[in-house]
């Protein structure tokens, strides 16, 4: 017997649900007045990237647990909360509205889909957005792009440093003129990034470039690689996320390119995609950004000991050390140390906010020393950023998938500022010029 | 034949060729899940818009125990694993099937067309939601044994030879051979003419006293088995995760270029869609920048729609005033 | 007792074919009307407005839109995403290449891109009907897709493909805070819902409902179906397309074709048939049931104790369970509840 609303229980409904949602929204600003660092984890454990952002975010959050074991940030308790994404935009965004509220220090998205969206609200809000690896190539220019921080390096340094290895097998990079190479790239923003700069060497080396896109989320490969063997390009470079990467490994054993022509971005390099292949996978490079799988870190086996130790870990023990753990753990890394800088600012031992987490992520000075004390001996570089830096770093390194594991094949490349940097200069003041506004002046970087 | 790859210059037909047969061979694989669309159209009027859900949750199901068993009952065999992993996904799909008509379906007896396939949809939702919950978000592998390298023929004709990927090779003989038991269960058993004869007519059947919710139980318990085929095949090559679910939206095009209620249809329209998507992607796609194998599809059903509305094979879709 | 038509008499035709012929109704309506406009700009904290009050605005005019293709022409359209998106860069490129056009000719004329877009789509509803019409309305969710991944003149030659606005004006009042893109979204959404409403009173609404009941009858009567027809796909279309770009500009400020993919598509359908078809009032009731219900059963799952992955799932569940428990408990949709609910309390206290 169904029990229709009347105008009285549909009104004072409605009504109750918006004075409940303003009440939870003040007792949640209320509640972050606390001695505590808040640290929201945008996160996506469901869906079709689900496989990649698992591990991320385990990596992610243990890092935050071990922060705590060790006292917090010089006494500052570290607190989060996992906000689930799915990596789509509209969730990304209700998710940062829901959690900046909360005295968000950082974001990081681990989508460049949320990323451009985000990247207009920061500004208003005045929450820093770390986009370690991904995200807008032109947003390491610290001048035009205060907010965002691309640490570490972009997908432009990424484009450059295979092109690099690749012109290093040849023999030189002018022995790449006349070959031919492709990119199977995500038809969506994080897979067009490298091509501006692909298509930049291109003209400078002589090489064929050749675009196959794929479409979302990735399933579908099998024109794309008849293609790919119709063309016979001497490398694939593959730019995928989630399920496209192992679906371009199986279609490459499925149509019978050699893997070992294969390089993948450093988001097409992890265990999720290989693992099922196994095998048949093997040869398959990829893109390391700094670290690969670190199984013997100091830092590693202190996570084991004293977060899963504990049985507070995030995640199967077994996940420690591996690509996509080691990703988020340095995202997390970075996020803290950046917090670390501001107090040496603005009072150790304070809480700091959103804007004051920026100066310090403006200002990194990560050296060797302050990396092994850390625990991060071999697994990163030194770091530094600056005002007009926001990448602070550009290397990286090869690593190859033996059927059983990945390991390093090749040495150190540091990204070629020679063609980058012109190039971001002229992205960001297109943005700028867009967005109507200013560069900023020498003053406002001592804020 | 040869399993070595070589890389000589290949002729544009070679090329041609090797195109279309991997668009027939995609097609089938449309095809295996279409099948499932049908079925259930043609025995209930309703269109499922769950068959993608039940692909992914019962591939999901195979995989798992096919982890699971192993582990439970202490044995290695990778065979038995399978076999009984998939009698075990195949008792799961019929369970499924019946809390859909009890809850479901049957609740919603003659609600219109778009009422029943809202419906469909939120069980998409739920099974999708439920299924990760049971088993799980991540890349999981089923590993049938099936052969995943190439073979190349033609190679005295063809510089290159003419690719020719064994595991869609072994899915159409599958697939054909799922047609003819679907087709042979249709004909000569009770069940199966009992089946005919809902779909005839739901009143009619009724009347003589063929329980119909009976009827709609064993349908969907069919198109639930039709899933799981289709689940092993499509989770055997790509690996089985969320995405697994979207294939269904490929098979959207050959359920509706082929007629939603017919069997010779969906194969039909599977290897139309699939010869068509393939080529217009390889050979028409560069010229307008790639990528256009998702649209193209429904285009090309769009296109044959417009000849007849009813798609190919369809019942002719008569009013009355 | 307090709510009947008792003693209301008309003396006008105008009063007589009012929109809200019940003055209690017409009360109820203003006080909504106030609450919307004033209490609410000043009350309300900004996560409200941002994630709640402003995505629930837009998507209910699209949801509008839908229903009159859906729910009035009974013509179903799975390609609403990509109508949005038409919308969403038309009013973009309008913006960007011509200068100091204001901005509410700018969404506008996104609608109309979209009207001419949805136009072109619905040319084959003249052959094709039902399920098959539906499927075929794909073709154009995925079209426009990949059009705006591909063709780069519609995105402006951005390299990565994703655009972005910001500083909205419109006519000197620059609309920056979450109050003030509230408010313009309120605006439109009234007005446009007025429009509707008045279209489907008038001669139009009512061809459009004869093509949905029986179109081989409805042409045997003198009704063209092509223009019937098409003009619903029209004025649909114009809707979806201005939604669209308010979601583009005001809710994301930056967005990638991705933000208008299928499943916006079905997300706008489950609005309309949850909220009910073929009324105003059940496109705003679904929009609020699909904007709110999981954001509170996320943050309901997660106050439980759950972890974000299971949460998701739960929430695709009871989601999912929902959506069939509504249209087992009333297949026509939160609107048909809304309607009987007023029945009972036009004899209320009396039984009958």
């Amino acid at each position: 017997m169904k029990k229709p609303m009347n105008t009285f229980t549909m009104a004072a409904t409605l009504a109750g649900l918006a004075l409940s949602m303003s009440l939870s929204g003040a007792a949640a600003a209320a509640a972050a007045d606390a001695k505590e660092q808040f640290f929201p984890v945008l996160s996506y454990r469901t869906g079709a990237y689900a496989p990649n952002g698992i591990p991320f975010a385990n990596g992610y959050v243990d890092y935050l647990k071990y922060v705590n074991t060790k006292g917090g940030i010089n006494g500052v308790k570290v607190t989060y909360e996992e906000c689930e994404t799915g990596y789509a935009t509209d969730k990304g965004v209700e998710c940062y509205e829901r959690l900046k509220g909360k005295n968000a220090t950082v974001f990081q998205s681990l989508s460049t889909g949320i990323t451009f969206a985000l990247t207009e609200k920061v500004p208003n809000d005045k929450i820093p957005l770390i986009t370690a690896g991904y995200g807008r190539s032109e947003s390491a220019d610290g001048m035009v792009f205060k907010w965002n921080f691309p640490l570490t390096g972009t997908y432009w340094d990424a484009a450059d440093v295979l092109i690099q290895h690749l012109g290093k097998k040849e023999g030189g990079l002018d022995k790449l003129a006349g070959k031919k190479v492709a990119l199977v790239y995500h038809d969506s923003p994080f897979g067009k990034e490298p091509i501006p700069l692909l298509q930049e060497r291109s003209k400078l080396n002589g090489f064929e470039l050749i675009l196959l896109p794929v479409a979302p989320p990735g399933v579908e490969q099998k024109s794309t690689w008849l293609q790919v063997r119709q063309s016979r390009p001497d490398y694939v470079l593959l730019w995928g996320w989630g399920v496209m990467n192992s679906t371009a490994i199986k279609e490459a054993v499925a149509t019978g390119y050699p893997r070992e022509k294969m390089y993948g971005v450093w988001w097409a390099g992890a265990e999720p995609d290989v693992k099922d292949v196994g095998d048949a996978a093997k040869g398959y490079n990829a893109l390391a950004l700094q670290h690969g799988a670190e199984p013997d870190a100091k830092i590693v086996k202190d996570i084991l000991r004293d977060v899963h130790g504990k049985g507070q870990g995030t995640g199967a023990p077994e996940e420690v050390g591996q690509v996509l753990y080691m990703r988020g753990l340095s995202a997390a890394m970075l996020a803290v140390e950046g917090v670390k800088r501001a107090q040496e600012r603005f009072g150790k031992g304070k809480v700091m906010t959103g804007e004051q987490a920026r100066w310090g992520y403006e200002n990194l000075a990560l050296d060797q020393k302050k990396l092994d004390a850390l625990g991060f001996a071999g697994v990163m570089r030194p770091i530094s950023t600056s005002c007009a830096d926001h990448r602070g770093a550009g290397w990286a390194r090869v690593h190859t998938w033996s059927g059983k594991k990945w390991e390093f094949t090749s040495d150190w490349y540091e990204a070629s500022e020679m063609i980058i940097k012109p190039m971001v200069k002229a992205a960001a003041d297109k943005y700028a010029a867009e967005k109507k506004i200013e560069r900023r002046s020498p003053q406002d970087c001592q804020s | 034949m040869s399993f070595v790859p070589t890389w000589e210059r290949q002729t544009d037909m070679g090329f041609f060729l090797e195109t279309l047969i991997g668009g027939l061979m995609s097609g089938i694989l449309y095809s295996l899940v279409a099948l499932g669309f049908v079925l259930i159209y043609k025995a209930s009027g309703v269109f499922n818009f769950a068959q993608g859900a039940m692909v992914l949750f019962s591939a999901l199901a195979m995989a798992r125990l096919a982890e699971w068993i192993p582990h439970w009952f202490g044995f290695q065999n990778l065979v038995l694993a399978n076999i009984l992993a998939f009698i075990g996904a195949l008792m799961i799909m019929v369970v499924v099937a019946w809390l859909i008509e009890k809850l479901v379906l049957g609740r919603l007896v003659n609600q219109e067309g778009i009422t029943l396939l809202m419906a469909t949809l939120g069980i998409t939702y739920f099974l999708d939601g439920f299924g990760q919950l049971l088993f799980g978000a991540e890349i999981y592998k089923i590993d049938v044994g099936m052969p995943k390298e190439p073979i190349f023929l033609l190679e005295h004709m063809f510089q290159g030879g003419i690719l020719v990927n064994q595991e869609d090779l072994a899915a159409t003989v599958v697939a054909a051979a799922l047609v003819a038991g679907l087709a042979m269960f249709f004909q000569y058993t009770v069940t199966g003419r009992a089946l005919r004869a809902v779909a005839d007519d739901h009143q009619a059947a009724q009347s003589i006293g063929i329980p119909l919710d009976r009827i709609w139980v064993i349908v969907w318990s069919v198109a639930g088995f039709v899933a799981l085929v289709a689940g092993v095949i499509w989770g055997s090559k790509l690996g089985v995760q969320f995405s697994l679910s979207l294939i269904a939206l490929k098979a959207l095009p050959v359920v509706i270029l082929g007629g939603l209620t017919s069997v010779p249809g969906a194969i039909i329209g599977g290897l139309l869609i699939g010869v068509g998507e393939k080529l217009s992607e390889v050979f028409i796609g560069p010229m307008l920048g790639g990528g256009i194998e998702i649209w193209f599809a429904y285009v090309l059903a769009l296109f044959f729609l417009l000849i007849r509305p009813q798609g190919l094979f369809g019942e002719k879709i008569i009013d009355r005033v | 007792m307090f709510y009947r038509e008792n003693g209301q008499f008309k003396t006008s035709y105008a009063a007589d074919q009012q929109i809200f012929p019940v003055m209690q109704d017409r009360l109820a309506v203003l006080g909504l009307l106030v609450l919307a406009f004033v209490a609410v700009p000043a009350l309300a904290p900004e996560y409200l407005f941002r994630a709640i009050l402003i995505p629930f605005l837009i998507l209910s005019l699209a949801a509008l839109g839908l229903n009159v293709l859906v729910g009035y022409c009974g013509q179903i359209s799975l390609g609403t995403g990509g109508l949005m998106a038409v919308g969403a860069y038309g009013a973009y490129n309008i913006l960007v290449r011509i200068d100091g056009v204001p901005l509410i000719v700018a969404l506008l004329m996104g609608g109309v891109f979209a009207a001419l877009v949805g136009v072109l789509f619905g040319i084959p509803s003249l052959r094709i009907r039902g399920l098959y019409l539906a499927v075929a309305t794909l073709a154009a969710q995925f079209f426009c897709d990949w059009s705006f991944l591909r063709i780069k003149w519609l995105t402006n030659y951005s390299s990565s493909g994703s655009v972005s606005v910001a500083g909205l004006n419109v006519f000197g009042w620059s609309v920056d805070t979450p109050a003030e893109k509230y408010l313009l979204c309120l605006l439109l959404v009234c007005l446009f819902a007025l429009i509707t409403k008045n279209l489907i009173r008038g001669h139009i609404g009512r061809e459009w409902m004869a093509i949905r009941d029986m179109d081989v009858a409805a042409a045997v009567i003198g009704i063209r179906p092509v223009y019937a027809k098409l003009s619903a796909f029209a004025v649909s279309s114009f809707i979806i397309g201005v939604a669209g770009a308010l979601w583009g500009f005001v809710f994301l400020g930056s967005w990638e074709p991705a933000a208008f993919n299928i499943d916006r598509s079905f997300q706008l359908l489950f609005m309309i048939i949850i909220g009910g078809l073929g009324s105003v009032m059940g496109s705003f009731f679904g929009a609020a049931f699909i904007v709110v219900l999981p954001i509170l059963l996320d943050q309901g799952a997660v106050a439980l104790g759950f972890d974000t992955a299971i949460a998701s799932h739960l929430t695709l569940m009871i989601f999912g369970s929902l959506i069939v428990f509504f249209l087992i408990a009333e297949p026509h949709g939160l609107a048909r509840l809304w309607a009987v609910g007023k029945e009972k309390l036009r004899l209320w206290p009396f039984p009958h």
